[in-house]
């Protein structure tokens, strides 16, 4: 019963989050550029004032899975290399706990370019 | 026709050739299909938990991302992802698979123009304004917090 109470908060969560992404969509006409822009920057947000935490211990997946986990992951990142390297940090923090992400797109992007052909030009 | 009065027509003929959403079916949608993305991602971190005692949850977490970009890569590359899309908006580009549609839908898209400047460049077309600010806006956060950390 708790697991299921617990996945039911990832689903509720996320979804309300993407949710919040179409409103956007849907009232501003934004393009999916910004409004992944507008999130990363909401979870830099979040994280810089400590609140990402504490969504993170019940939300789970609902809120590290969308972009805003992302960008909470950045400055997470930044905070902790800042305070074991101190202003070495501020540069090498941010790429370094985003590596596997970023990486992987652009892999697995590269790969699958090459492999697959536009399906929308028939 | 002036100036203005062209432009006021030119809006009037956009605004009417966009596609119409209708917002309620697209709000859940949207909803139900971000919500089991999440979903999805933590049944991975949960399973990768489970079967791998000694994983650590942050290297937990980093593998389930990394999963859920193959996936959408994969699914962007068999013209999956962008039919998901039309249906679901925002619930396919706000979770991380959206971030990684993001980056494969473009290298495919101009893949005609060369691996250098078809794949390469395009590739961060959208990818590339999240990575700047992202990166930008968490080192000004890590400055600040340097800074104070001096005084304290």
């Amino acid at each position: 019963m708790e697991m299921f109470l617990d996945y039911l908060w990832v689903f509720l969560i996320g979804g309300f989050i993407c949710m919040l992404g179409e409103v956007l969509i849907i009232t501003t006409n934004m393009t999916s550029a910004r409004i992944l822009v507008t999130f990363v920057l909401v979870g830099v947000f979040l994280e810089a004032i400590g609140v990402f935490d504490y969504i993170s211990a019940f939300a789970g997946a609902g809120i590290n899975v969308p972009i805003i986990g992302f960008g909470a992951s950045l400055t997470k990142g930044t905070i902790s290399a800042v305070e074991s390297q101190g202003l070495l940090g501020v540069f090498t923090g941010c790429l370094t706990s985003t590596a596997g992400g970023i990486s992987a797109a652009i892999i697995f992007g590269f790969i699958f370019a090459l492999i697959f052909s536009s399906h929308t030009k028939k | 026709m002036s100036e203005e009065e062209r432009i006021k027509a030119y809006n009037k003929y956009v605004k009417a050739k966009i596609p119409k959403t209708r917002p309620f079916p697209t709000l859940f949608n949207s909803f139900w299909v971000g919500g089991l993305i999440c979903l999805i991602g933590q049944g991975i971190n949960d399973l990768l938990l489970y079967l791998v005692p000694n994983l650590s949850e942050q290297a937990a977490w980093s593998y389930t991302l990394i999963i859920l970009i193959f996936i959408a890569a994969f699914l962007t590359g068999i013209g999956v992802y962008d039919k998901i899309g039309r249906f679901a908006g925002g619930g396919t580009i706000v979770p991380i698979t959206g971030f990684s549609n993001s980056i494969t839908s473009p290298s495919i898209e101009f893949k005609h123009e060369g691996i250098i400047y078809g794949i390469c460049v395009k590739m961060f077309t959208i990818a590339g304004p999240i990575i700047v600010f992202g990166v930008v806006s968490s080192a000004f956060v890590g400055l600040i917090y340097y800074i104070i950390g001096l005084f304290m």
